[in-house]
């Protein structure tokens, strides 16, 4: 019975066994990512970023069809150069960094509209661009692999500026100029993962395997590193939650990640040693002088 | 400078000889590239057709553009399929203040039921039953019957060309419906079976005895769910269904990983909902089906 229901689906389907591959790899990459985007108050630029990659995709559909590869292409250097872009105003000019990113983003998703307009066809390009949680084939995973290892690597090279500027930007500023380059590498490392997560789980899931299993581990932990491993267990809990509840009441996959990622948020909002509710209301006995 | 003032002079001559032509035909209005085709096909030189939603275009989650309006503004007639195919043209024609005359071109086609076989409820906001009527030949008769009435009915000088045209028409369609026929008794009635992305494909099962099953329900806005397609996967391993379908308007990843799965062929691709553009496998109905036809029988013999 409970071998039926918990392990049976992975073990007689291929699809998902693969399935479950793609949601734990992408939950380890996008842990960390989400966790920095809470800690810097950037949790709504992973959607911003999401509609920034559209014109080039589109170019990309333009140039050689739907070919996996060119619209990848091309939604990687439009995500990248909408991120650099806002990054380098926002260190430029007075402008904050969610300003720039709004024009940028909002811009570009402008001229991918016109792009997938213009060429007169209504096909849904992000619904073939941003396929299933159930269709991963073996280049869409290798991708997602390739995609998480680079992000990993990439974020234990700059992890000293980036947790520093989180809690005290004014003082690395003053020892280091490593601020700057660690900030844009972050951006480009947040799009990698974006587009990884678009090309296995479709926009939605994307941006939620990041934000909420980061939110999550804010109640679970004070510290940056606790607060990334709880953040990439809870993604990849979803991950398994949502698919097995996709497989036993036929809700739509990408949500029913989503959706199981959301209860537990909502545990953790009520139960969380940091600042749970009911911490907060029946707090721990203090010791006192 | 002087280019473009040349480009002016010469829009300006062009313009009202392309308005006199314009005016000599009649304006027709398909909502999607299949009728359009038909009324073509029917109304020959007289008329100008446009299509609403074109080729590989998608008419079930078509919204309509301002120039849309403006194109139902100006025609004469509109050709619709109905059965609630295309939920946005009844707001369109309000909107846009149209005094054309509707040809609903299925009518008189038997509506079949949605077969609810995966539990879905069917996301066309309908519940006129499925819409795909031109998939049976017989109902492309029908339709074409209906155009051809439409067409004499709004211009009645046109009569005896419309006839000419959809009795040659009609004929055609004859011999495609006799093809069909014999392309499919030469199939073993055992592997008489197939998946298909977008649940299209109920009249040509009703009118022809193939078995199509389909992992997604009717509509191509609906996600598949995990049991969805595991159902599909014990299902063709236990009925041991010998080829799985693409269409030109479905995710065809999940195919390619049911196909995988299952050791099933990827017989290539049917068209269901839009034809092709000129250099497709289906740039008219006729077309359409005999491409069908073939790619069916190339993977089930």
């Amino acid at each position: 019975m409970l071998y039926d229901l918990f392990l049976n689906p992975f073990i007689e389907f291929d699809f998902m066994r693969r399935a479950l591959v793609g949601v734990f790899v992408l939950a380890l990459g996008a842990g960390p990512i989400g966790v920095f985007l809470m800690l810097r108050r950037m949790s709504l630029v992973g959607d911003a970023m999401a509609h920034a990659v559209l014109p080039g995709a589109a170019i990309g559909f333009l140039i050689s069809g739907l070919n996996i590869f060119a619209m990848t292409a091309g939604g990687l250097i439009a995500g990248f150069v909408v991120a650099l872009m806002a990054g380098l105003v926002s260190r430029a000019t007075q402008l904050k960094e969610d300003a720039s990113l709004a024009v940028f983003f909002l811009i570009s998703l402008a001229v991918g509209v016109t792009i997938i307009s213009m060429r007169g066809t209504n096909i849904d390009l992000l619904h073939f661009l941003f396929g299933s949680v159930l269709a991963l084939d073996d280049q869409t995973l290798l991708l997602i692999a390739v995609n998480t290892t680079v992000t990993l690597i990439g974020l234990a090279l700059i992890y000293r500026p980036l947790v520093l500027e989180c809690v005290d930007p004014l003082y690395l500023r003053s020892v280091s100029h490593a601020g700057g380059p660690a900030h844009l590498i972050f951006l480009a490392l947040l799009v990698v993962n974006l587009v990884s997560g678009f090309h296995a789980l479709g926009t939605l899931l994307a941006v939620g395997i990041m934000m909420v299993p980061a939110a999550i581990g804010r109640f679970w932990a004070r510290d940056i590193t606790t607060m990334i491993m709880v953040s990439a267990t809870a993604g990849a809990i979803s991950g398994y939650a949502g698919l097995l509840l996709s497989f036993h009441t036929s809700a739509p996959a990408g949500p029913a990640v989503i959706l199981v990622a959301g209860i537990l948020y909502a545990i953790s909002l009520l139960f969380g040693r940091v600042g749970g509710l009911l911490r907060q209301l029946f707090p721990a006995r203090h010791l006192e002088a | 400078m002087l280019t473009r003032r040349m480009i002016l002079i010469a829009a300006m001559l062009l313009a009202p000889a392309s308005a006199v032509l314009a005016q000599e035909k009649l304006p027709v209005v398909a909502s999607f590239s299949i009728i359009a085709d038909m009324v073509e096909n029917v109304g020959g030189d007289r008329v100008a057709v446009r299509s609403l939603v074109g080729p590989n275009g998608d008419a079930h989650v078509y919204s309509p553009s301002p120039a849309d309006a403006k194109v139902v503004a100006d025609a004469k007639v509109i050709v619709t399929n109905g059965l609630g195919f295309e939920g946005w043209i009844g707001r369109l024609m309000k909107s846009s203040k149209s005094k054309a005359v509707n040809i609903v071109a299925s009518k008189g086609v038997k509506p079949r039921k949605m077969a609810g076989a995966h539990g879905h409820s069917h996301g066309h906001g309908h519940d006129d039953g499925d819409p795909h009527a031109w998939q049976s030949v017989a109902n492309a008769k029908l339709y074409v019957a209906n155009i051809r009435d439409g067409l004499i009915a709004a211009d009645p000088a046109g009569k005896a060309v419309y006839d000419a045209n959809a009795a040659a028409y009609l004929g055609k369609l004859d011999a495609l419906d006799r093809q069909v026929r014999e392309a499919v008794d030469k199939i073993p009635a055992e592997r008489r079976k197939v998946i298909v992305t977008h649940d299209a494909f109920g009249y040509f099962e009703d009118a022809y005895g193939l078995d199509f099953i389909a992992p997604q329900g009717v509509s191509t806005n609906s996600e598949a769910s995990a049991r969805d397609v595991a159902r599909i996967i014990q299902q063709i391993k236990k009925q041991k269904i010998p080829a799985v379908f693409l269409e030109n308007i479905s995710d065809p990843r999940l195919l390619k990983r049911i196909a995988d799965e299952t050791g099933a062929k990827l017989g290539g691709t049917l068209y269901s909902d839009a034809l092709t553009d000129e250099k497709g496998d289906a740039p008219t109905y006729i077309d359409l089906i005999r491409h069908n036809i073939t790619t069916l029988s190339a993977a089930l013999i």
